[in-house]
């Protein structure tokens, strides 16, 4: 049993901690609560060197600090707290940097209304217990064999067909029914690999349709996207050794994960709102009765500064677009800031809860749009890497972790 | 009469008030030397979303989840509260209710009762305990 240990302020109160729980049990996990002498309290509090006036925020200073002297054994570490209080925002963000300046523990942060539900945390856990129980798989950095992945997300499905490391065929196509989705894009892929889907010695499956694709498939690995994009990022950004930053802009969803060597160690997941993500775009593109692959091009020639968009709410975002054209902006200006507005939702509410590493590998299906890379780059200051195929790293990722299944004395 | 104590699940004071022959307005909770509970101070009973909601009557939707269900359970005894003590900055050890902001908000429903209140610091020494229960004697008997 996993045991992922719980650093928290307010949960119970909230009414979210048996939600917690559930989401752990969901995945084969076990949340713990680190037990300290109060008596330690206050001496952890002075040697993290932060010292908050709430006495629950100070335990859960007192119980990281417990985590990262050996004195508690967990394997992985979830620090939450209640969403727009200013301190335990603080202390959350700190405490994550403390753990892993001073543990190899996957650790990952989250912040709670008395709405969040089991679903939300669901990946995010799943992700902790992937880190721990399959190290060595996730450290796999060549594909081997002939195998199979597919990304079944929320606006796309994408399938790769890999042999010894070289990609043989892919395909994607817009997700409508999940199963016959998938289906179609696993036989084009096949097509332009020239092989049979019984020649195909493992599949692994990613994506929110991951679990009855892969049920119906027979996929010898089914995983969370959080651990498969990071592989596949890494992958196709030839960036397997040492440190970096992925952040990947897909249809629902963003997310912004460091990894060592391929492996994450701390990741966020947004998705409170379609803002932040491709759908947005989706619906900017429409507005302008444009097509999505248009986007780009046409925001890299506008300038964002012009038009005032905020597309914290996808709906808001909209009228905001609509007003900026009845005042008479360019096309190419509202598409600008249609990007930019994601990129800085991007940036002020992921990137904040991660501490960006060199380089930055931009990927997920937003990265095709170079008006949102154009974006990234002005709110990092840096233009990030986008591999070819960017798209596909669910995918690339699957196939290449599938292989580890099949390798056997390989 | 109902005296509301701060921190509301102080053993010694909730004890102090009962004896004086007043009815303690507490939600009480066995102290242990070891914290093995998530919080330092768990709540009594399962907390649930529509609680947290009950907690609005004492704060704003843009408050925190956990003031306003710590604020949904001490809220309405507050309401009932006809006098109070109040301890100021009291070890863990000694009763807390976790939040520093809801310590804040929780004396300030109180202040805004106008109800008697003795607000008394935590004794550092023997004689400093014993005038605090002097002075809570005092205050009890006064309300009598």
């Amino acid at each position: 049993m996993i045991k992922i240990a719980q650093l928290s302020c307010g949960s119970e109160y909230s009414g979210v901690q048996g939600e917690i729980e559930r989401a752990a049990t969901a995945v084969g996990a076990k949340m713990v609560s680190p037990d300290i002498d109060l008596e330690e309290v206050d001496k952890s509090v002075e040697k993290f060197g932060f010292s908050p006036t709430s006495p629950q925020l100070r335990l859960l200073i007192a119980r990281g600090v417990a985590l990262t002297e050996g004195r508690y054994d967990a394997d992985a570490v979830f620090i939450t707290s209640c969403f727009r209080c200013a301190e335990g925002a603080l202390v959350r963000n700190e405490i994550r940097r403390y753990i892993q300046n001073h543990s190899r523990m996957p650790v990952v942060t989250y912040s709670f209304t008395e709405r969040t539900k089991a679903g939300q945390m669901l990946t995010r856990m799943e992700a902790l217990v992937t880190i721990v129980s399959r190290k060595e798989l996730l450290a796999r950095e060549r594909q081997v064999g002939l195998t199979l992945g597919i990304d079944s997300g929320s606006s796309t499905t994408k399938a790769m067909v890999m042999r010894d490391n070289e990609i043989l065929g892919k395909y994607w196509l817009p997700t409508g029914e999940v199963l016959s989705s998938a289906s179609e894009a696993v036989d084009h892929a096949l097509s332009e690999a020239g092989v049979s889907l019984n020649e195909i010695e493992g599949i692994g499956v990613t994506g929110y349709g991951r679990y009855i694709i892969g049920k119906k498939m027979g996929a010898k690995l089914i995983q969370e996207e959080l651990t498969v994009n990071s592989k596949g990022a890494v992958w196709l950004a030839d960036r397997q050794k040492g440190e970096a930053t992925i952040i990947d802009i897909g249809g629902m969803d963003n997310k912004a994960i460091t990894v060592r060597d391929g492996i994450p160690d701390n990741f966020t997941m947004g998705g409170i709102c379609a803002g932040a993500s491709g759908r947005f775009l989706e619906l900017v593109a429409k507005r302008l009765k444009i097509e999505i692959t248009e986007l780009g091009q046409l925001a890299d020639k506008g300038n964002y500064r012009k038009v005032n968009m905020n597309s914290y709410c996808s709906i808001f975002g909209i009228q905001d677009l609509v007003t900026s054209l009845a005042e008479g902006m360019s096309v190419e200006d509202v598409a600008s800031a249609a990007c930019h507005s994601v990129a800085e939702q991007v940036f002020e509410q992921q990137l904040q809860e991660i501490d960006i590493r060199q380089p930055v590998i931009q990927v997920g299906g937003t990265s095709l749009i170079s008006g949102m890379v154009t974006a990234m780059s002005d709110v990092l200051g840096q233009r990030p890497i986008v591999p070819a195929m960017s798209q596909y790293i669910g995918s690339v990722g699957a196939a290449l972790l599938a292989s580890g299944f099949i390798e056997g004395g390989r | 009469m109902k005296v509301f104590i701060v921190p509301p699940n102080s053993l010694i004071l909730y004890d102090l008030v009962e004896r004086f022959g007043h009815e303690p307005l507490s939600v009480m909770k066995a102290i242990r030397e070891r914290v093995t509970d998530l919080e330092i101070d768990s709540p009594p009973l399962n907390v649930t979303p529509e609680d947290v909601k009950k907690g609005l009557k004492y704060a704003g939707v843009e408050v925190p989840s956990g003031i306003r269900g710590r604020l949904a359970l001490w809220g309405p005894l507050i309401d009932q509260a006809e006098a109070a003590i109040v301890m100021e900055d009291p070890p863990y050890s000694f009763g807390c209710v976790g939040c520093y902001r809801t310590n804040e908000m929780v004396k300030y429903l109180l202040r805004k009762k106008r109800i008697p209140i003795l607000e008394v610091p935590y004794p550092e020494d023997e004689e400093g305990a014993k005038r605090m229960v002097s002075e809570i004697k005092e205050f009890l008997e006064g309300l009598k």
